[in-house]
């Protein structure tokens, strides 16, 4: 459903980002970008909706080749891939209600979405949403007033109303506590499940990652080094992509694997 | 590490002094500075020429001035404070109310961070023209353009408030939060909606606060650019001193302080309503 022909990313201070990457990810499949800082995580997803501008190669999200649109026809793709990121990114003065239909910009006109006055369906699916995500009496809070969780929350709704085909993910734990980081996890994997929808997951916790996602991509030096189910990241493998360390505390045991499963 | 440790440990016999490093390393330029600024300082102060004898004959003027604050006249001329009022009044908040809209499309395309390049230069140009040129000078100039009066004043204003209000939005709008637009711009949403949603929330507390700051000084302006013959309240205090009738005059200045406060307390209202 997507994938990636020699992706390259190359900034204008001729740091390397990504140096031809090609990935490719099924209909429904949710996988973790693992890696450590600077290796080009961001830049990956990033350079997928094109709010960064790859330097060459190709991104085919089913039949279109998003590296190639023009400026309008990258808005109507861009609908079809929500996101979520690191510090959540709510527009913090605008109303949890505002935030979830900001989904759904790309799909209503200009005063529609100036006069808040969106679609009874969209209104409805937003509602829905908070609901499924527990915040549903919410809606007219201030999105400054919740919690780092709530916060989260708000941005899967926001990503998911756009009815997306694929997700994608920055970091979504990492300014979370341990608790909240798994809840949330879950929340993605579950909802990825509930609409057959294909995730890129950024993630620093590599044993966060092994407990909820079907594949996994090391990422180094803007080149992947690893491909393959949670159960391969062997110590060889994690020193490979982060360099030397004792990783068997890192890695899970094998009585905890079902949950990956 | 331990390299490090053991060469603290080493220097714990005598105590280590530090202070702040100087901003200027050399100590003769630094010290050579320091002594001209002061030299120059100590000329300025002589080259004053301060007539005394003058001095102590205005200041039985000045004592007139201020005695006459002590009892202020509204009455004998209430009919031009009161007129001069409220145009000053209307060119205040008809300036402020055309000058803010024309500033905020202006105040887009000075910010570096949403504006390509070439609207960037243009918009910035206008600010630099109406920040460049004196509030007087562009009263004097529209004065001989289009007469006496209150239209004038306005058009001055406008222009004024237009350089303050643009470059104050533009700054601000350069210091927003990136990530929130970012957001916004992934859901693939129009410009205008990503100005909409990503921006103007961000930026609208400081719009509104500047915006009642500017009619704050355009309401103060009106009663200067009346020197100059563009109306409002300043036109009548003028008029005043001419005749010097200086318990008028005081009537007029308490009135203004008077409405300046007013806007202030009304301003604080706003603001911590907005956040």
């Amino acid at each position: 459903m997507l994938r990636l022909k020699k992706l390259v990313k190359t900034y204008k201070t001729g740091d390397q980002a990504l140096k031809s990457v090609d990935l490719e990810v099924p209909k429904g499949q949710v996988l973790a970008l693992i890696g450590p800082s600077g290796a080009g995580k961001s830049t990956l997803i990033r350079c997928i909706n094109r709010l960064v501008e790859p330097t060459s190669g190709e991104v085919w999200l089913g039949d279109v080749d998003l590296a190639r649109l023009g400026a309008g026809a990258l808005r109507r793709e861009r609908r079809r891939m929500g996101m979520i990121f690191q510090e959540y990114s709510l527009v913090e003065r605008l109303s949890v209600m505002e935030n979830v239909l900001s989904g759904r910009l790309g799909y209503v006109g200009f005063w529609r979405s100036f006069t808040r006055r969106f679609p009874q369906s969209d209104v409805d699916e937003a509602f829905r949403l908070l609901e499924r995500v527990g915040l549903a009496d919410m809606a007219d809070k201030r999105a400054d007033e919740l919690s780092g969780g709530q916060r989260q929350r708000v941005g899967i709704c926001r990503a998911l109303i756009q009815n997306p085909a694929l997700l994608l993910v920055d970091e979504p734990t990492a300014s979370l506590d341990p608790k909240t980081s798994r809840q949330i996890m879950r929340l993605i994997c579950e909802l990825c499940a509930e609409r057959d929808l294909a995730a890129i997951i950024n993630i620093h916790d590599v044993a966060l990652a092994q407990m909820f996602v079907q594949r996994v991509i090391g990422l180094r030096a803007g080149a992947v080094e690893f491909d393959g189910p949670p159960d391969g990241l062997t110590p060889e493998v994690l020193t490979t992509i982060y360099g030397e360390e004792d990783w068997h505390q890192t890695i899970k045991k094998d009585d905890e694997e079902e949950a990956a499963a | 590490m331990s390299a490090a440790a053991s060469a603290g440990m080493a220097g714990a016999g005598a105590p280590r002094t530090w202070r702040k490093p100087p901003f200027i390393k050399r100590a003769w330029l630094r010290w050579t500075l320091g002594i001209c600024a002061l030299a120059y300082l100590c000329a300025a102060f002589y080259s004053l020429e301060v007539n005394w004898s003058r001095v102590y004959e205005g200041l039985d003027r000045g004592a007139a001035f201020v005695a006459a604050f002590a009892k202020p006249d509204f009455v004998s001329r209430w009919n031009d404070i009161r007129d001069g009022m409220i145009e000053s009044l209307i060119i205040t908040v008809a300036a402020s109310v055309v000058g803010i809209i024309i500033s905020i499309p202006i105040g887009l395309g000075a910010a570096r961070n949403i504006a390509p390049l070439p609207v960037y230069v243009v918009c910035r140009g206008i600010v630099a023209l109406s920040r460049a040129l004196q509030e007087i000078i562009v009263a004097i100039l529209l004065v001989a353009i289009f007469g006496f009066g209150p239209l004038a004043g306005f058009l001055t204003l406008s222009f004024a408030t237009i350089g303050f209000l643009s470059k104050l939005l533009a700054e601000d709008i350069e210091a927003m939060d990136r990530a929130q637009g970012e957001a916004i711009r992934a859901t693939g949403s129009r410009w205008m909606q990503w100005i909409n949603y990503g921006v103007q929330p961000q930026v609208m507390p400081r719009l509104i606060g500047l915006s009642m700051y500017r009619l704050d000084i355009n309401f103060r302006e009106s009663a200067i650019l009346g020197l100059v013959g563009a109306g409002g309240i300043g036109a009548t205090l003028n008029t005043a001193f001419d005749r010097y009738e200086f318990d008028t005059a005081a009537a007029i200045l308490l009135i203004i302080i008077g409405v300046v406060m007013a806007l202030e307390y009304l301003s604080g209202i706003i603001r911590a309503r907005m956040q």
